[in-house]
């Protein structure tokens, strides 16, 4: 039914594309382990494609994709813009919080207006949590949550977990320690739920002002001493801190942060030896991470999870339209 | 007054109301029973008026009479708290159809915060609401005044000459009053005209989430308010009143912490009172679900145990009051990303059914849930009524006690439509509301 050269489907089977029930992807926490390993396994033959010269793809020919950012970003925009290219689609990119919010239009009126367009899926950024699910009730096409406040980035749980996987080989039992800013941080959130889902012990380590209020019902262990949190760990996982939230609000400095929660030789010497880092992105050097151990290959999985993070668009974008390609006549070759 | 003449008001003929329950939670009278209902007051009640053949031999020649058909007939709830939106926001209510939408859930008299555009302030707009309410509002409105000027938290109002031109209390809406300086003067000062703070109990710089702090807003990526938001202001304002003297009233009471800082105090003898709504004993935080937002309310809906808390001070009369905290929005104010969305609900239309499940769920008997709706709030505020007695003023309703319904959004009288309980199943139903004798609302039957 798909084209062939659509999508490298040696492990994918279409009867598993059809299991995936939501319309959607607006969180990891409404996904089942079997969903979440449809997407990672989807994700996975997408990035063993990806150094290929016919890594471009005609599944989404003659799709429009829309990426809508009412919040900046630059990494996750580019990212969707690139899988949403390779997989053929027209792509328009909307920087929302400089136009048409500032004249007064309302998130719902937005909606409208782009649903009007009839695109195919649209990616959503917004600050404020439930945004995009608000977004969602309005619209026919699929969304995409590229990051709502501090709820869920649930593309960024696939590509972290994906660049664990192929790494380690499995995330069952994996310990990963969750460090920084869990408060303000929808990636921790869908981590969280993406890790336990699939059998990862999770732990998260910050400030107790960056904690918050019963975490642990989440299924996580909470630590507040770095050393204790990494003990025996096999992934850390660095958060950014925003430099807002540094300035005697929820730390009382830079230099006070770094010196407890910032991740160097030290501190890092607490974790299995063959422990690896991962950091969602921008680092703040010297904040939350020292240079020394981000830039290490042997044990950063940084420039991976990067990497990833099209091939789990890709796979995202994939499953999201696979209705609109079994209902349409096959994309032409 | 508009619509409120006919039988039973001033100048009309007299009415009776026959063959029913007749409850006056003040005196504990529970008997079936009948009234007669004349020149706009109670002009005779009791057994004796229970069928409508035993009226020729009592009640004044060739009297209507009205079958109640059993169902309860009660003194019209006295609900004492409620935003009217006028003036300055008539597109999500204004003071008739708020009126309206209390004559339908038997209401009989609202008191109306001063958190109007422009805020009830000045004795001026004091005397326009009770304008106002005159010319288009078929039930009784007093209004509270601010408490500040502007509702700004910074400068005292003109307490002694709002109260003179008729504001019941004083209240900055729903801020609180912050500034310990300016409520322990307040407390003091309000004492020359006698009348009490109505706090709304939340420390404003812990209050700055979007929901109850805990499991539900941290999986929702949501700001939490934590309970101790609200335990630090009552507590803080209990010491204030043990300063001052004053008269305070906690307004919508929803952790148990508060509960149980009240109820240490009213042990102690201070001059205290308080209220909840039944948001905060009908439902708890799961009603956000996800990102419901008229289920954000401020205070915010609370995790189970707090519901049951303020159960159990509805019970021993830590808590006096059930008010509806009516607080309408428009669609545009409430389909909103959560933490920008207005808080709060509207309540006039389901404040007695929603309370009546206290009495069906068996956490209190019926007399002592309709006394916290009517005579218990009238002697926290000094107003006439909230009283079933020969002489009182015939601000009467009749309810069906066992009647299943279900709250629809389509059916509210109120402009806005923002409520959490729509599409719950309730029990009780209001048949009929009278205000000074004359019939208000009539329908569902009766």
């Amino acid at each position: 039914m798909i084209a062939s050269g659509a999508a490298p489907r040696t492990s994918v089977s279409s009867d598993a594309l059809a299991s995936f029930r939501h319309r959607h992807l607006l969180g990891i926490e409404a996904l089942s382990p079997d969903e979440i390993t449809l997407l990672l396994d989807l994700a996975d033959a997408y990035a063993a494609a990806s150094h290929s010269p016919q890594r471009a793809r005609e599944l989404l020919r003659g799709r429009t994709v829309i990426n809508l950012f009412f919040e900046n970003s630059t990494r996750t925009r580019t990212s969707f813009e690139l899988a949403a290219k390779r997989l053929g689609a027209d792509v328009i990119n909307m920087q929302v919080e400089s136009s048409s919010v500032k004249k007064g239009e309302t998130l719902i009126d937005t909606a409208m207006t782009l649903n009007a367009m009839l695109p195919d899926v649209l990616v959503v950024r917004h600050s404020e949590s439930g945004a995009v699910k608000l977004l969602s009730e309005k619209v026919n096409c699929a969304v995409i949550n590229g990051g709502d406040g501090a709820h869920e980035h649930p593309t960024q749980a696939l590509l972290d977990a994906l660049a664990i996987r192929r790494r380690k080989g499995r995330l069952q039992g994996l310990l990963v320690a969750i460090c920084g800013d869990i408060l303000h941080s929808r990636v921790a959130r869908s981590n969280i739920h993406l890790l336990n889902a699939m059998g990862a012990r999770v732990r998260v380590v910050g400030p107790p002002t960056l904690i918050p209020t019963a975490i642990e019902r989440l299924g996580v262990e909470v630590f507040h001493d770095m050393r204790q949190a990494l003990a025996g760990c096999d992934i850390v996982m660095m958060l950014r801190l925003q430099t807002e939230r540094m300035q005697g609000n929820y730390v009382p400095s830079v230099r006070e942060y770094f010196h407890f929660y910032g991740l160097d030789r030290v501190k890092l010497s607490f974790a299995k030896p063959d422990a690896l880092i991962m950091h969602p992105g921008p680092m703040n050097r010297g904040v939350e991470i020292d240079s020394e151990v981000a830039d290490d290959v042997e044990r950063s999985l940084i420039r991976e999870q990067v990497e990833m993070g099209v091939a789990v668009r890709m796979a995202c974008l994939d499953i999201l339209t696979r209705d609109l390609r079994s209902n349409a006549p096959a994309a032409p070759r | 007054m508009t619509g409120r003449d006919g039988p039973g008001a001033k100048g009309g003929s007299p009415v009776a109301y026959v063959n029913a329950r007749l409850l006056d939670p003040a005196s504990g009278l529970d008997v079936t029973g009948g009234v007669i209902v004349a020149d706009g007051v109670v002009a005779d009640l009791g057994p004796h008026l229970a069928r409508a053949s035993a009226l020729a031999a009592v009640g004044p020649r060739g009297i209507e009479a009205v079958d109640c058909g059993g169902a309860v007939l009660a003194p019209a709830l006295i609900d004492m708290r409620v935003q009217l939106r006028e003036p300055g926001e008539e597109h999500k209510e204004t003071i008739a159809s708020a009126g309206e939408a209390a004559a339908a859930g038997g209401v009989g008299t609202m008191v109306c915060l001063p958190n109007t555009r422009p805020p009830i302030d000045d004795p001026s707009l004091v005397e326009s609401v009770f304008r106002r309410a005159r010319d288009t509002c078929r039930v009784r409105v007093f209004p509270y005044a601010a408490v500040t000027r502007g509702l700004q938290g910074r400068e005292m109002t003109e307490l002694g000459l709002l109260a003179e031109a008729g504001a019941v209390g004083f209240s900055d809406g729903t801020a609180a009053i912050a500034d310990p300086q300016l409520m322990r003067r307040a407390l003091a000062y309000a004492r020359i005209v006698g009348r009490p703070i109505i706090q709304h109990p939340e420390e404003p710089a812990l209050a700055s989430g979007a929901m109850n702090a805990g499991e539900i807003a941290t999986r929702l990526g949501l700001s939490g308010i934590p309970v101790a938001a609200e335990v630090i202001m009552v507590e803080r304002d209990l010491r204030l009143v043990e300063l001052t003297g004053g008269r305070l009233h906690v307004a919508h009471v929803s952790t148990g912490a508060a509960v149980d800082a009240l109820r240490r105090a009213k042990a102690r003898g201070l001059p205290v009172s308080a209220d909840t709504a039944p948001q905060y004993f009908a439902l708890n935080e799961t009603a956000v679900g996800e990102y419901r937002t008229f289920a954000k309310l401020s205070p915010p809906l609370r995790g189970e145990d707090d519901r049951k808390a303020v159960i159990d001070g509805l019970k021993d009369g830590t808590i006096d009051a059930i008010a509806s905290d009516h607080a309408p929005h428009d669609q545009d104010s409430k389909r909103l990303p959560f933490a920008q969305a207005a808080a709060g609900m509207i309540g006039l239309e389901t404040l007695l059914a929603v309370s009546l499940d206290l009495v069906h769920n068996g956490h209190l008997p019926l007399p002592q849930v309709l006394a916290k709706l009517t005579v218990n709030p009238a002697a926290i505020l000094g107003l006439e009524g909230g009283r079933l007695a020969k002489g009182e003023p015939a601000d009467l309703v009749v309810f069906d006690l066992e009647r299943p319904w279900r709250i629809e959004e389509r059916n509210f009288r109120s402009k806005s439509k923002n409520s959490p309980f729509d599409g719950r199943p309730v029990q009780g139903r209001v048949l009929r509301t009278l205000v000074a004798g004359a019939t208000v609302f009539a329908g569902n039957d009766v």
